[in-house]
């Protein structure tokens, strides 16, 4: 089902918290809405599900208009940050009362009901209440009651923030594998960009109660459209360095890195360059500074460089290498993955 | 551990020797009810049952018989629980939860009316029975008792809806229930052990409630156990204080019972219903 939300706004009170938001959602899509604590996401994720009314704007779920229709007749499913599940019944019950609501045949609901609960493989925990299990037990029964009425949108807020580390990352798989097996519509509110890049066709980056970017994650990542994405993105974060342009890019005393190609900005501008295309093994112009800090992570190490005129570089290391605290240093920059930001924060 | 345990020890004697006034007192209304002290003295000299004797004989003619009494207390006590509970249940859900006009009014209006002295009123109130007849009527006091208890009612319950999170609201009315179906499948359930309490409560306030019925239903009709025991002793030339104190000792005997059976339950009251 494709979602198409157009200019879309919300306030609460005076306060606006959207304003003239539009977002377009393929069938079959699954999408995150990405973005610092307060920036809306829950908000937006809220007005599709009819929860909260939508102030300005309009929502169409294909051709139909749904932008009044009361949360109980949009074909949603939520499932919420806490899972709400209903603490008084049964994992059958909590899966089952969608169905038990439109009035299904009581064998019905059983049996449709067992065929979700083998779909999200809690098939053997249907007698237990909801206190008797696990944080990711719980997250298989909301989602399960989520889908049991075969919705046509799947809406996730924050699905995953209560899960350890380890159950983070078998859910992730297990709700991409849910979405892609029963082909629905899903989309994801996260602030976690991993998660945001690891399960989700696109991602649609807000900021203040607005998309700042929305596109692939491979190509937010690749070609952010703001100095405010490629900051979000990445981890560890890319270094940003402020320099002059004046034909050359002049970082400071002594370092200057060739202008890239087509790009003709005089002034002021940040560039941004992310760990993994600074360090000794890359091929490109090279910046000279002072290794300030050197955090081993197995694999490899992340060193800091701080430049002359103190601005840092953060580099990932394979490890192995002899580099030590204090060592001057003049390593490599991948000119082409580099990333140019106007005053304004705009891409170059 | 060791320290612990000591500093236990000398706690449950600190508390043993504050309540035991209260201890002591409990037990000679008991034992002064079933026995005869001599003249001026309190060790009992003669073990008698002659001050239970309102159990099944009336105490003189003029009086209606206790269970008669006991029944109306009883009736009036649950009637006023029964109706403070239904009226709290409701009308606490809203506050707690539906953005309505003037909700800010009500509630500080229901924080003051929890604090106010409601004895004030009685001049009001019993120009408003008079008016609508319900004067020295049984059903008179229950409607007074229960409008008084509201406030209280509705704010403990409104505590507990509080604590119901909303996403479970919210999840309901996302599984197509409409709003009526998600407060009484899914969030009344949540608030039961509170609605206990409050029935226990408010049940018991009904019960121990001496100045209403006194001034809005004085007549024999409605006399509830308060009532009666009060004309008991104002009444006699020479007043019985035996008598007095078995009547008394029969009249607190549910009270203890409910707060022996129930104890744990209460206490969820404390629990649940602080939150604003
Ligand atoms: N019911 C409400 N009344 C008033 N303001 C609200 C309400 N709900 C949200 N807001 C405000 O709207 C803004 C966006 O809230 P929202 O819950 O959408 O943020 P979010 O992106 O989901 O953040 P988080 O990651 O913390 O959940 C916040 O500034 C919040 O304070
Ligand atoms: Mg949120």
């Amino acid at each position: 089902m494709q979602i198409k939300l157009q200019n879309f706004t919300k306030r609460f009170g005076d306060t606006t918290v959207i304003e003239d938001m539009s977002l377009s959602i393929a069938s079959g899509e699954m999408i995150a809405l990405l973005g610092p604590s307060g920036c809306g996401k829950s908000t937006t994720l809220f007005a599709i599900s009819g929860i909260h009314r939508i102030d300005g704007g309009s929502l169409h779920f294909g051709d139909r208009d749904v932008t009044t229709l009361p949360p109980q007749d949009r074909p949603v499913g939520v499932v919420f940050q806490n899972y709400a599940l209903y603490p008084h019944m049964s994992v059958a019950e909590n899966i089952g009362f969608p169905l038990r609501v439109q009035k299904l045949k009581t064998a019905e609901i059983k049996r449709r009901v067992g065929e979700m609960a083998e779909l999200v493989q809690i098939g053997n925990l249907l007698k237990r209440r909801p206190q008797q299990l696990s944080g990711g037990q719980q997250q298989r029964v909301a989602l399960a009651r989520a889908l049991v009425r075969k919705p046509d949108v799947l809406l996730l807020d924050e699905p995953l923030a209560n899960l350890d580390a380890k159950l983070r990352l078998e859910m992730r798989s297990e709700i991409r594998r849910l979405q892609r097996e029963t082909g629905i519509t899903a989309i994801l509110v996260t602030h976690d960009q991993i998660e945001a890049m690891s399960m989700c066709d696109r991602i649609a980056l807000m900021r203040d109660g607005r998309i700042e970017q929305i596109s692939t994650p491979s190509e937010m990542y690749e070609r952010p459209a703001s100095h405010y994405v490629a900051g979000f993105l990445g981890n560890p974060p890319i270094s940003f360095v402020q320099a002059e342009a004046n034909g050359k890019l002049i970082l400071g005393a002594g370092n200057a890195l060739p202008m890239p190609q087509g790009i003709s900005a005089r002034g002021a501008i940040t560039i941004g360059i992310r760990p993994e295309h600074f360090g000794p093994q890359h091929q490109g112009p090279s910046v000279s500074g002072r290794v300030s800090f050197i955090e081993p992570q197995g694999r490899e190490d992340l060193i800091d460089v701080t430049l002359p005129d103190t601005q840092r570089l953060r580099a990932i290391v394979p490890a192995g290498h002899n580099f030590a605290l204090g060592q001057d240093v003049s390593w490599q920059v991948d000119l082409s993955r580099t990333h140019l930001f106007n005053a304004d924060g705009a891409r170059l | 551990m060791n320290t612990s345990l000591k500093g236990n020890w000398l706690l449950v004697l600190a508390m043993s020797l504050m309540s035991a006034p209260l201890v002591i007192m409990y037990g000679f209304q008991l034992i002064d009810s079933i026995s005869r002290p001599a003249p001026g003295g309190i060790i009992p000299q003669e073990w008698e049952l002659t001050n239970w004797r309102f159990l099944w004989e009336p105490i003189d003619s003029a009086r209606p018989s206790i269970w008669r009494v006991t029944f109306n207390t009883f009736v009036f006590a649950s009637s006023t629980a029964l109706l403070v509970c239904a009226f709290s249940i409701t009308a606490a859900y809203a506050l707690s939860r539906l953005n309505f006009p003037a909700r800010r009014f009500f509630l500080a209006g229901l924080i003051m009316l929890h604090a106010f002295p409601t004895i004030t009123l009685i001049i009001a109130i019993f120009i408003v029975l008079q008016f609508l007849g319900l004067y020295d009527s049984l059903m008179g006091v229950i409607l007074v008792k229960a409008a008084l208890e509201l406030p209280f009612g509705i704010w403990i319950m409104k505590g507990f809806y509080d604590s119901v999170p909303w996403e479970i609201e919210m999840a309901g009315v996302q599984d197509g229930a409409s709003r009526f179906r998600v407060w009484r499948e899914l969030i009344l359930p949540q608030v039961k052990p509170g609605l206990l309490a409050l029935l226990i409560f408010s049940f018991l306030a009904g019960w121990s409630e001496f100045i209403l019925p006194l001034v809005l239903a004085p007549g024999a009709d409605a006399q509830v156990l308060a009532t009666y025991m009060n004309a008991v002793i104002a009444d006699d030339t020479r007043p019985d204080y035996g008598l007095f104190k078995a009547i008394g000792m029969f009249y607190a005997l549910p009270v203890i019972a409910i707060y022996l059976l129930f104890q744990k339950r209460l206490m969820n009251i404390y629990g649940g219903g602080t939150k604003g």
